[in-house]
């Protein structure tokens, strides 16, 4: 491995990120354009962990979670923030080196840190997902998450996907040696126009909380889950042949879609305070119901490694 | 003789399942080379983080030549039989051996299995073992379909005899055996190959590898106590922690830390559950103070700068962990301290379910403050106080501190009960009314947390008897069993008199009226069609409501009471007393009073094994058995006592006599409780009853006669049957 130097700023150690994995062979994407609470939710990682086909990409997904809004004040917590995610099947033999290497990438000396591997079986209650891996620690802090998913929207995952999932703000923080994300160069420090974290997103922290929190309308939060519901199912109840194409088009990623909102609204609900510990349970049962249903969909599509006979087919 | 190595090189398996698995493999694979023949001296398991490793010693070369005979049909058998025989046995006729017998020739079939080389049944017990590992958690990865519990990469499986050694062939999906291993993952990563266990301890020593967990463990705590000594601290003990952070690494490096001035001021406890569960850091305290001043953590490898970087990292990390400790402390005093104080955190357990057919955690601690105050005058606490305890004792469940750490509730709730200045017992009882926890688990004896910690487990245990989920077999998802041993744990050590019915009726009497008709366990007695139909009517049925409830209070409940006996039983037992001693004490009126019932059984137990127990035993058994014949046969019970008119004989006289003489002293020592001086009492009717066997004749024919001996010995019965039912004692 050569040495690297030591990157300046936020957007550096993302570039690194993806110009490294793009040497690895991965696809890398764009991140979702949709609200969701970490990049496990992008279809290019639930669905494609689904079926037999290979696959291999990687990303940046802004991610959301309303109740971690603390108004930008806090040091290490934010309602908005950014994962990177690496998703690659069948799982390399080497991932673990793959994975040590992206870290020497953005500028972590192997011979200097303590590097760990700590067990930790990963869940996702609202995807009907699991897998077993561990939270990476550098230096006791914990620096990604490694799952071997097992599986996915209640489906067996075969083959097995490995999954890397890195909390960006955390990582940079402590590579570029910064106590608190609002003062973190996003750009080069030495750049005409040098921005810090705080210089983008302080303001919107302030706004998200304030909405987050007090005010987003429940009311109307409500019904929009319960419309993204019933629109899921309604696009999963499609017949299976398009009547006006007369080809086979199964909407596996619009339903899919309703579920990232569905379980994004589930989140906005839950700042606000209005989801009691009993309710919050069947909730995410009610997500979870739609990625299966989605999961179940997806695998019938080509994507999701369905190769059989067509014909004759109805809807479910 | 040859030795034999094994090490499965995996990624990082789990620190708590490493001791498991490596006694796991040395199991299976032992059981299984025995098994088929191959015995050997000795064998060891050792693990690392990324390996299990058995060496065995002294293994057979090959397994043993087995020669097996087995007797056929006679000669000139039908060929068909002849046949079969020959099927079985795996031979040809010309194989078989004519034997002559005494019942005439017989074929014999000699088989002999060949001995099979030690590394054809290693191959084939190692995949086994491979293949049907008990790893509590298993996985998939790739595209294979193999499961272990992270991806396995190398197998290494050397047979070494005194002439070199040999690598077993096997292939598991594509993992093919050999005699490499690697290093440390970062020191010394190359590969490396063996040719005996020796051979292997040696070269992964000088690849940063320490192999045995014990020797890391040992070097952990030595390096450990050494540093915090050279600065007059030292390390608090925690041997869980130690073997976990020794499951982490392979290469360890101990490194001592100090925590920021700002948070010396948290709770010790804090620091301590905050360091250990998120960084598994030791905590370094100062003896003089017993404040936490430092910390310990283990790195897994060596660097140039002496751990430096490691050391500031996770310092950073720590700090900012302690920073959320500390604001969440910071706002839980804040609350504690105000007007509302610990009860503003009530309100929001009205938001938190128990268990969804008992309601709420605010519901739960409406009852058991109800409870504690029926309690308190029983254990001798202030009823107001217990109360007020029982109110605050689970506050703290709503607090930052007990979100973020559940192991700290009760012992926040001391804290924050003291900062609000509620009085010491009721801060105390936040704390201890959750004990005891196990059997071993201290008790507390104070009167309001001992009503507190009472009340709480009666009303759970009332609860789901009230809707019916009590434990079976090895299923108990509420440790119900727990809860009911605390109970007589706290009844017993504290000495509590006074009968459990009444309390249980009062706990139970709440669930009953609270619960919906169709969770209530007495509505599921009732007949089916009655009950179906009063679930189907919109509003309760009165009528059928109350017969529920008649039915909970008249067959659940005694079922409940019978439940603690069981477990005062096996807890009785555990201490030596006899299970018919305990039944014997049982079967007594008052049997609810579990201190009472506990003093019959401890005297009962000392003086059965004394030789006036086995006296009383005799004569009353004598005495029992005929009376009870009698009664049978006439179909009454006599129980009129004896009239010294109808006295035919001296020995009949003297024990007439020496009932009267003793029966007064015997029943002032029942009062008094002391079954001891009644035994003795009872024991000296011995020498009467026997005297009375040898010289009388109870089935006299003149009925009178007869019927006043029945109603004496039936005096006999009544007398010994005082302290405990002796007909449920054996022998």
């Amino acid at each position: 491995m050569t040495q690297t130097t030591a990157p300046r700023s936020f957007q550096e150690i993302i570039l690194r990120l993806q110009t490294y994995w793009a040497s690895k062979g991965c696809a890398i994407l764009q991140p979702y354009d949709m609200e969701v609470g970490a990049g496990t939710f992008h279809p290019a990682t639930t669905l494609r962990s689904l079926g037999s086909n290979a696959w291999a990409a990687a990303y940046v997904q802004p991610s959301r979670r309303p109740t971690d809004g603390r108004y930008g004040e806090n040091p290490n917590r934010l309602q908005h923030y950014y994962q990177y995610q690496v998703l690659i099947k069948p799982s390399p033999p080497d991932l673990q080196e793959l994975y040590l290497g992206s870290l020497e990438a953005i500028g972590v000396d192997m011979e200097l840190h303590d590097i760990r591997f700590v067990e930790d079986d990963w869940e996702s209650p609202t995807l009907g997902a699991w897998g077993l891996g561990w939270e990476v620690w550098c230096d006791g802090m914990e620096v990604s998450q490694f799952t071997y998913f097992q599986q996915v929207g209640g489906h067996d995952c075969h083959p097995v996907s490995g999954e890397l999932t890195y909390g960006l703000e955390r990582l940079a923080m402590y590579i570029l040696g910064i106590d608190h994300v609002m003062d973190m160069p996003f750009n080069d420090p030495q750049s005409p126009q040098p921005l810090s974290y705080g210089d983008i997103f302080k303001q919107t922290e302030e706004e998200y909380a304030r909405w987050n929190f007090d005010v987003a309308n429940t009311e109307v939060l409500l019904r929009h889950f319960e419309e993204a519901e019933a629109e899921c199912a309604a696009i999963l109840a499609q017949e299976h042949m398009d009547p006006k194409t007369g080809k086979r088009i199964i909407m596996a990623h619009p339903a899919y879609d309703q579920c990232i909102k569905a379980s994004h609204i589930f989140n906005l609900l839950d700042a606000r305070g209005v989801i009691s510990v009993t309710e919050r349970q069947a909730y995410i049962g009610r997500v979870r119901t739609l990625a299966k249903q989605c999961a179940d969909a997806f695998v019938l599509t080509e994507a999701g490694g369905h190769t059989g006979e067509t014909a004759g087919e109805t809807a479910a | 003789m040859a030795d034999l190595l094994i090490e499965l090189f995996s990624e990082e398996i789990p620190a708590r399942m490493q001791a498991r698995a490596g006694e796991d493999l040395k199991k299976r694979m032992t059981d299984g080379l025995v098994e088929a023949g191959l015995t050997y001296a000795g064998a060891h398991a050792l693990t690392t983080p990324r390996r299990l490793t058995l060496a065995i010693e002294g293994l057979l070369d090959h397994s043993p030549t087995v020669r097996e005979e087995r007797k056929g049909p006679k000669v000139g058998a039908p060929d068909k039989a002849i046949e079969g025989f020959l099927r079985g046995a795996g031979l040809s006729r010309d194989q078989l051996e004519e034997r002559d017998t005494p019942k005439g020739a017989v074929y014999f079939a000699i088989i002999e299995k060949p001995g099979r080389p030690a590394a054809e049944i290693i191959a084939e017990v190692l995949e086994d073992t491979i293949r049907n590992f008990p790893w509590p958690k298993s996985m998939r990865w790739g595209a294979g379909s193999l499961r272990w519990v992270r991806p396995l990469h190398s197998i290494l499986c050397v047979l070494t005899r005194e002439d070199g050694s040999e690598v077993v062939p096997l292939d598991i999906d594509g993992i093919t055996s050999g005699d490499a291993t690697w290093g440390h993952r970062f020191m010394a990563p190359a590969r490396i190959s063996v040719t005996s266990f020796e051979d292997y301890a040696a070269k992964l020593k000088r690849a940063f590898v320490v192999l045995d967990p014990k020797e890391r463990e040992a070097a952990i705590w030595q390096d450990a106590t050494n540093q915090a000594f050279a600065s007059g601290l030292e390390v608090v003990d925690d041997k869980g922690l130690l073997a976990e952070v020794a499951g982490l690494v392979e290469w360890p490096v101990v490194l001592m830390g100090s925590i920021d001035a700002e948070f010396l001021d948290l709770p010790p406890e804090v620091l301590q559950t905050s360091m250990k569960e998120h960084q598994k850091f030791f905590s370094v305290k100062n003896p003089k103070t017993g404040r936490i001043e430092k910390f310990i953590t283990v790195a897994n490898r060596e660097t140039a700068d002496n751990g430096a970087t490691i050391l500031a990292g996770n310092q950073k990390v720590l700090s900012a962990r302690l920073a959320d400790a500390k604001f969440f402390w910071e706002n839980d005093l804040r609350i504690a301290k105000s007007e509302v104080g610990m009860e503003g955190w009530l309100e929001s357990l009205g938001n938190v379910t128990f268990h969804n057919k008992l309601g709420t955690q605010a519901a739960r601690i409406d009852r058991i403050a109800a409870l504690a105050r029926e309690i308190a005058p029983v254990v001798g606490a202030d009823a107001d106080l217990a109360e007020q305890a029982a109110k605050v004792a689970k506050a703290d469940l709503s607090s930052e501190m007990v979100y973020e750490f559940p192991e700290l509730q009760g012992l926040m709730g001391r804290y924050y009960a003291q900062a609000a200045g509620l009085p010491q017992e009721v801060a105390n009882a936040c704390q201890l009314h959750y004990s005891p926890l196990g059997p071993s688990d201290e008790v507390p004896t104070e009167p309001v947390s001992v009503a507190v910690a009472l009340a709480d487990k009666i009303d759970t245990l009332t609860g789901f008897w009230a809707i019916d989920e009590k434990p079976t077999g090895s299923k108990d998802p509420y440790a119900l069993r727990r809860a009911a041993l605390g109970v007589i744990r706290l009844v017993l050590e504290n000495d509590v008199r006074g009968g459990l019915e009444g309390v249980l009726q009062i706990a139970a009497k709440v669930h009953a009226e609270k619960l919906p008709f169709e969770l209530f366990v007495g509505a599921k007695h009732l007949p089916k069609e009655r009950y179906m139909k009063a679930v189907a009517s919109a509003e309760n049925d009165d009528d059928q409501f109350s017969k529920a409830k008649n039915i909970f209070f008249s067959q659940v409940l005694p079922d409940l009471l019978s439940f603690f006996h069981d477990r005062l039983k096996v807890f009785l037992r555990d201490q030596g007393i006899r299970h018919d001693v305990i039944d014997a004490c049982i079967a007594m009126e008052g049997n609810d009073d579990l201190t009472l019932l506990v003093k019959r059984a401890r005297a009962l137990e000392v003086f059965m094994s004394s030789e006036d127990g086995e006296n009383l035993l005799q004569g009353f058994k004598r005495a029992n058995n005929i009376l009870s014949q009698a009664e049978e046969k006439d179909g009454v019970e006599y129980s009129y006592g004896a009239d010294k008119k109808f006295i035919e004989d001296a020995a009949e006289a003297a024990l007439f006599d020496a009932l009267a003489a003793n029966e007064g002293a015997i029943s002032s020592a029942i009062e008094a409780e002391d079954f001891a001086a009644a035994m003795g009492g009872m024991a000296a009717l011995r020498a009467p009853v026997d005297a009375f066997f040898e010289a009388v004749q109870v089935n006299s024919d003149n009925q009178v006669v007869r019927r006043n001996r029945l109603n004496l010995l039936s005096q006999i019965r009544k007398v010994c049957g005082q302290v405990a039912d002796l007909s449920r004692i054996e022998g």
